[in-house]
Parts: C-alpha cells; sequence; structure tokens
C-alpha cells in the first residue's frame, strides 16, 4: 500500500474514532442515565471497533477500500460542490426549480463528454435541461402536488 | 391456501396499471448501470405517499424484482452488468450476443429469471405464514436479539471487512438513537436542528443508496460510454422455452441456489448468481463451453437472481428484519405507510401483505413478457451519459426526500449521509449495515427498554437475555456469523493489495 492510501485510512478512521469517542462523551454524561442506557452498549461496541480500524490503520494494515485517488478527487470535487451548493443554498434560496434547474445544466456542462467548443452541444444540453425541469414540474408539482419551497424565483 | 383469496386485488384495474409501470419502469431501470435494485427501489418510494399501502408495496415490488431482470439486459449487449446480481450473466451472455445469439441469450435470461422468480415467490408464500406462526412465541428479549441479529449478520457477511461491516452497523444503531427517547422525551445527540426530530428513514435510505452512486458518477469524469450496444436478431421464442428446459439442470442449480441464498440475512443476487454459476458450470458435462457463450451459464445465473427476490423478504414479512438493504427499503415503504410487518401481519393486515406477495408472482411473469419486447429500449437508456444519469438521480433525491415531511431538514440530512457514505465507502466501509443499524435501531431499542423493565420486576436482565433456549440460539448465530466471517477473512484475505481492491470496485460499479 502506498502512503496515500495509508494516510488516507488513517484521516478516515481517526475521523469515526473520534465521532465515536464523542458519542460514548456524550451518552456517559447524559442525563438521566435510563434514556442513554442503549446508545450506552452502542458507543462502547462503536469506540472498540472504530479504535481497532484506527490502530490497523496507523499500522498500514487496513486492507479494504481502494481510497481516493489524485484522478477520482480532481473528478468529484466539481461535481460535489456544485450538489452542495445546490442542497444547501441555492434550492432553499432561488427556489427548488430554479435551483435544480442551473444545477443539473451546470452538472451537465461539467460532466459531458461532448465537446463545449460546439454549438450543437450547447443547444443540445438546453434542451436536455428544459425536458428535465418539465418532467420533474410534472412529476412533482402536478402528479404527486408536492408544493417546493418558491422563494425568489420557482 | 389463503393467498388465493387475494389474487383478484392485483387485477383491479389501478392495481394491475401499477404493476405494469412498476415492472416495465423496472427492467428499464434496471438496465441502467449504476442504478441497483436498492437504489430504484428507494427513488421511488416518495411516488407511494399518494397510493395506500397495497399499491405503495405493488409498485415497489414490482420494481424490486423487475430491476433485477433487467439489469441482464446491459450485461448482455453491453457487457455492463445493470446490477451486481448480473455480473455473472455477463461471463455467457455478452459473449452469446457477440456470436449473434443476443436475442436468445436475452430470452433464455428472461425465461430463467420468471421460472426461478416465482419459485422464490411461492417459498415465500409457503414459508411465510409457518414462520409467522412461530414468531408469536418471540418476546422482548428474543426481538432485540433478532435485530441485532439483522445488523451483525449483514455487518459480517455483506462486507469486505468485518470489523468495518459491524462498525457501520454501530454507526446506523447510534444514528437511530438520535432525537427524542421514546420513553422519557429525552434530547439525545440533537446536533443540529434538522435532526431535532430524529433521522428519517427515507431520506436517509435515499441518501445512502443514491448520493454515493452520484458521485461514483462524477469520479468517472468526462468519460465518453464506449460501450456499444449489439443489435439483436429476431429470435423464435419457442427455441428459448425448449433451450431452457432442456438445461433442466442449470435451471433447477440456479433456482434452488438463489431461493436459499435469498433465505440467509445479508447474502444478496451477486452472491447468488455467482454461486449458481459456479456450480452449474463444475456439475456440467459441458463444463469447457462456460464464458464461451454458453446458454447454461445464463440460465444458472439469471434463475439464481430473480429466485432470491422472494426469499429474501421472508424475514422482513414475519419478524420484522430486512435481510437485505433492499427489504430494509420496502420495510421504510411500509413503515411510511403506519404498517409495522411481524408475526402479526398477515392476521391485521391480510389484504396487504397476500396482495403484495401475489403481484410479485403475477410480476414475474409480466417481466419475462416485457423484458422481451422492452430489452432494445432499454439497452439504450443503459447508454444514457453518466452526466444525465447523475443530475437526474441528483434532482430526484432533493425532491424525494424533501416531499416525505416538505421539510429541508430531511434534504440536509439525505445529502450530508450520502456525501459522507460515499467517503466512508472508498475507505471499506458498507451502506448496508448501516442502512439496517438505523432500521433496527429503534426495534432494537424498544425491545431492549421493554426487556429491562420486564427484567426489573421478574429477574435479573442478564437472566433475561441471556437465559432461555431461543435466546440462546440468537446469540449463538450473532457470535457465528461474525465468527464464520471472520475465519473467511483471514483464510481468504480479501482485498490483500490496493489493486484487488480497485478490480473487485470496478467489476461491482
Amino acid at each position: 500500500m502506498t502512503d496515500r492510501p495509508r494516510n488516507q485510512h488513517i484521516v478516515a478512521s481517526g475521523l469515526v474514532a473520534a465521532v465515536g469517542i464523542w458519542v460514548a462523551w456524550l451518552s456517559f454524561t447524559g442525563e438521566p442515565a435510563r434514556a442513554f442506557l442503549f446508545p450506552r452498549i452502542i458507543s462502547v461496541a462503536f469506540v472498540a471497533l472504530a479504535l481497532w480500524t484506527f490502530g490497523k490503520a496507523l499500522l498500514g494494515k487496513t486492507k479494504v477500500g481502494p481510497g481516493l485517488s489524485r484522478i477520482a478527487i480532481r473528478n468529484i470535487l466539481p461535481g460535489v460542490v456544485v450538489m452542495l451548493v445546490y442542497i444547501f443554498w441555492a434550492a432553499p434560496t432561488l427556489g427548488f426549480y430554479t435551483a435544480s434547474t442551473i444545477a443539473f445544466f451546470i452538472l451537465l456542462t461539467l460532466y459531458d463528454p461532448a465537446p463545449h467548443g460546439e454549438a450543437h452541444t450547447w443547444v443540445k444540453r438546453v434542451l436536455i435541461t428544459a425536458g428535465f425541469t418539465a418532467v420533474m414540474y410534472g412529476l412533482f408539482a402536478m402528479l404527486l402536488g408536492v408544493f417546493t419551497p418558491r422563494e425568489i424565483l420557482f | 391456501m389463503e393467498f388465493l383469496m387475494y389474487f383478484g386485488d392485483v387485477f383491479s384495474p389501478f392495481n394491475f396499471m401499477l404493476l405494469l409501470i412498476g415492472t416495465i419502469g423496472g427492467l428499464i431501470l434496471g438496465a441502467t448501470p449504476g442504478l441497483s435494485p436498492t437504489m430504484a427501489v428507494a427513488l421511488l418510494i416518495p411516488f407511494t405517499f399518494k397510493l395506500d399501502a397495497t399499491q405503495g408495496l405493488i409498485l415497489l415490488g414490482a420494481a424490486y424484482t423487475s430491476t433485477v431482470a433487467g439489469g441482464a439486459v446491459s450485461a448482455i449487449l453491453l457487457k455492463i452488468p445493470g446490477a451486481p446480481a448480473n455480473i455473472a450473466t455477463t461471463l455467457d451472455g455478452h459473449t452469446m450476443a457477440k456470436k449473434g445469439q443476443g436475442a436468445l441469450a436475452l430470452q433464455l435470461s428472461f425465461i430463467s429469471s420468471a421460472i426461478g422468480g416465482v419459485f422464490g415467490v411461492l417459498l415465500l408464500i409457503f414459508l411465510t405464514p409457518v414462520l409467522a406462526q412461530w414468531a408469536l412465541a418471540f418476546g422482548p428479549s428474543h426481538l432485540f436479539w433478532l435485530a441485532i441479529l439483522g445488523v451483525t449478520v449483514i455487518g459480517s457477511l455483506d462486507s469486505n471487512s468485518v470489523v468495518k461491516g459491524l462498525l457501520s452497523g454501530c454507526i446506523g444503531l447510534w444514528l437511530a438513537t438520535i432525537g427524542f427517547d421514546d420513553v422519557m422525551g429525552t434530547q439525545r445527540f440533537i446536533f443540529h436542528s434538522s435532526v431535532a426530530g430524529g433521522i428519517n428513514i427515507i431520506p436517509a435510505l435515499i441518501g445512502l443508496f443514491a448520493i454515493p452512486q452520484v458521485i461514483t458518477m462524477f469520479a468517472k469524469g468526462r468519460h465518453q460510454t464506449d460501450a456499444e450496444v449489439i443489435s439483436v436478431e429476431k429470435s423464435p421464442i419457442g427455441g428459448a422455452i425448449r433451450e431452457v428446459f432442456r438445461r433442466f439442470r442449470a435451471l433447477s442449480i440456479g433456482t434452488m441456489t438463489g431461493s436459499f441464498i435469498g433465505l440467509i440475512p445479508g447474502v444478496g443476487g451477486q452472491i447468488a448468481g455467482l454461486v449458481a454459476y459456479d456450480q452449474a458450470r463444475k456439475t456440467s458435462p459441458e463444463q469447457k463451453k462456460f464464458g464461451t457463450g454458453h446458454s447454461e451459464g445464463v440460465i444458472a445465473a439469471e434463475s439464481a437472481n430473480n429466485a432470491m427476490v422472494g426469499p429474501s423478504l421472508v424475514p422482513l414479512l414475519t419478524l420484522s428484519i430486512p435481510g437485505s438493504p433492499t427489504a430494509a427499503v420496502l420495510l421504510g415503504g411500509l413503515l411510511i405507510h403506519g404498517i409495522f410487518p411481524g408475526s402479526d401481519l398477515f392476521e391485521n393486515y391480510p389484504d396487504v401483505a397476500w396482495t403484495f406477495i401475489n403481484s410479485m408472482l403475477i410480476g414475474q411473469i409480466l417481466m419475462c413478457v416485457f423484458g422481451l419486447y422492452v430489452a432494445g429500449l432499454a439497452a439504450r437508456v443503459a447508454q444514457v451519459p453518466n452526466a444525465v444519469m447523475a443530475a437526474v438521480v441528483l434532482a430526484l433525491a432533493v425532491f424525494g426526500s424533501y416531499s416525505v415531511q416538505t421539510s429541508m431538514g430531511d434534504v440536509f440530512i439525505m445529502a450530508a449521509l450520502g456525501t459522507g457514505m460515499y467517503f466512508l465507502e472508498r475507505f471499506g466501509f458498507s451502506a448496508a449495515p448501516l442502512v439496517l443499524g438505523l432500521i433496527l435501531g429503534p426495534i432494537a431499542e424498544a425491545n431492549f427498554v421493554q426487556g429491562a423493565m420486564i427484567a426489573t420486576a421478574t429477574s435479573s436482565i442478564g437472566t433475561y437475555f441471556f437465559t432461555g433456549l431461543l435466546n440462546l440460539t440468537l446469540i449463538g448465530i450473532v457470535v457465528a456469523s461474525i465468527a464464520y466471517s471472520v475465519w473467511m477473512e483471514l483464510r481468504m484475505r480479501r482485498y490483500t493489495t490496493k489493486e484487488d481492491a480497485v478490480e473487485k470496485e470496478e467489476a461491482l460499479s
């Protein structure tokens, strides 16, 4: 195993262990004790297994999971940023349909294998996005009657 | 034969229409690489809110059945398994298609899927009431151990690392405790207003299954799908039917293997298909033909992965313990309609339970009939670029999560859990035990608290939970499943190198 996946495993299992310790601390300090009895039992197993995993990662003995390659990080980063901005900011601020349309178009542009220098590929993307928005509106607003936040636009 | 009384309900116009929509939609979704049956069913749940419980389950059950079978289309015509359950089908199915026998391979695949599927559902029909009667004897301590068993079996058998599988289960159990304690009303682990009411199962399921897949599609970058659909010539269906029955040994091996594996919680269709393929190859007088486009390979693999569907629901419908991630999603679908499966399901809701099961039986036949017609269309859908697929799944996940309680908090939880799960999966953690922990956590805690109260009044907690034949048997199975998985892990040294891991990941994705 090269150093990068090993370090990634250490960070990942370290974070899980930290969450486990936090859960255990809250469980054992929470009152009334009866309400935290079940979480306490779980947290003991959680911490034990998390520390075991962290220890194995530190020793470089983690054998599962390929980690993240540099290429994978480079590929997913823009998509994940768009996704998180869409969900945590754009959807509640701009309105569901507006935000979804914009996010859809950006994701399509970012990951579409078709060349960006040709006008017809942009037309195709715009048409696909418009079709997508129409279908989503038809499904959720008209068929299911879900009232989504409209906010600034719709 | 109580199930026969509810057969007519499947054929009411609206129910039958839902069955058709679920079947045809499932076939197309199943053919799409990256859209696993679990994810397809999870994304469909929001569409069942306006339906009653029976109708919702008919739609979800049909989608479950046909996505498993639909995965064979892209496996045969594109050499890309639609779902992990179809990996074994690729071995001979695609080679047959390359030899100009694509239509025959598809016909064999759907006919053997239907035969295996019908056998599996018949097992579900005849085993479920018997086990449900038996489950009436279960008290709180037994139900507590059963819930723990559900998490540990999937945690240890469904993961590549026993420790990480069990750790995923613990994370799920912990997530289930977030919110207000049922007995005393105490706030627990409320670190953000979005989780004040606890974690709703449906958005969590959507996030845990859909978002990692979306990010996996991002990871492929601007990659052009280079797989070409192999065109298929018309082929007489009679020849395929005769071929299936001529290869009766492969069909029976696939059907029996799939049914048996389906009954074991945590062991999915992927394993069923591969084990059946391997067994059929070992026992065949034409061993050397396997891998070169041999019909027995397709028949064994496809009959197995659909035979697994029915039995995989037995633990869910009798003991309320979902035996697979898809069963866990179906449990979510039941819970939103206020139905809690278990020993009294067939007494309290016989119409819902039997109509659902009967619809799965009819669905197998519809799947076979329509599968042959929509295979060409499904193969085209399978070529939809990753960019479109990722954006569509993401939007469906957002709208679907929001529509559960019209709450942005649910959407935030869905996104946070899903993004976290993607990164955890890259480091060997698994979504299935986490989901099982999340779903079974409340069952385990409620029965633990109830059992503790009984124990305080009668004996000690130790005596109540650790004595008695049934308790000891369940504890024994928990320990045995973990021990078996540890032994297998030590023996096989799975994922010995990063290359192995990458290779296996690619095969499964």
